[in-house]
């Protein structure tokens, strides 16, 4: 459990959350990344140092450059572990509006 | 199917919103929660006590399937019909303590209905566990069905 409060922790600041929105649509190196914040270079590779120890993103080296990929895998834990909670609200209404359809057509 | 209700949790807080549309006006989802025979359908739950009034209270309890009955209760701060009920709620002998519930109901285009639901627990570790808990039911039914399964194997 611990591994995935980190992961939660990872996702809880917006300039992390950016960072993954931008690599979710395509591999990038650091300084691209960077290029999109206001932030200092050496805060956005932090920011990248902590997504990587959570495993969301993972690199990869090409010639002298690392690109920065989202792993996509982790990212759906994190979902899958919200979803549960959501299904059962979503059940349970889905339920209220199935009931209060047969009562208004009773009526 | 598409899943028509959003859950919002932000990391670190104490709080959540579940937020839902209905295809139902405003005047029907609101009955859906203070008629005692409707909400036991949709919730699953017996009513033993809803006092749908400022100052009021409520009682719900269920039967899980080894058939151990818990209880659910709370008290009633607000109660404006076809639009806000205040209310606390604390599932009895257990550990998550009190949470805080505002229900804001309002008309949609359409004659349709929305239903914003704002909780508050008592911490953010309490929050985390609530949420994780049908996370947590998923695999012990898991868990059930394989010994289950197992079981017939034997």
């Amino acid at each position: 459990m611990n591994l995935r409060r980190d992961v939660f922790q990872a996702i809880a600041d917006p300039t992390r959350r950016a960072i993954l929105v931008l690599v979710a649509t395509q591999s990038m190196t650091a300084g691209a990344i960077a290029a999109n914040f206001d932030t200092a270079r050496p805060t956005v590779s932090k920011h990248l140092q902590i997504l990587i120890e959570c495993e969301l993103l993972t690199q990869e080296q090409s010639g002298r450059e690392i690109h920065y990929h989202l792993n996509a895998k982790k990212m759906k834990e994190i979902a899958d572990f919200i979803e549960p909670f959501r299904d059962m609200w979503d059940e349970r209404f889905n339920k209220l509006e199935e009931v209060m359809k047969k009562y208004k057509s009773k009526k | 199917m598409e899943k028509k209700t959003k859950v919002l949790a932000e990391e670190g807080k104490q709080e959540l919103d579940i937020i839902r549309e209905f295809d139902l006006p405003v005047d029907l989802l609101f009955r859906a929660y203070v008629e005692p025979e409707l909400l036991e359908q949709w919730m699953g739950t017996k009513v033993l006590k809803l006092e749908n009034k400022k100052h009021g209270g409520y009682q719900f309890e269920t039967t899980d399937p080894k058939g151990n009955r818990h209880g659910f209760s709370g008290a009633i701060h607000e109660f404006i019909p076809n639009e806000r009920i205040t209310r606390t709620f604390e599932m009895e002998n257990a550990s998550f303590g009190v949470q805080l519930e505002l229900l804001r109901f309002e008309p949609t285009e359409g004659g349709r209905s929305k239903l914003t639901m704002h909780v508050v627990y008592e911490s953010v570790g309490l929050r985390d566990e609530m949420l994780k808990l049908p996370f947590e039911w998923g695999v012990n039914m898991a868990h059930n069905r394989l010994e289950e399964v197992a079981g017939k194997l034997r």
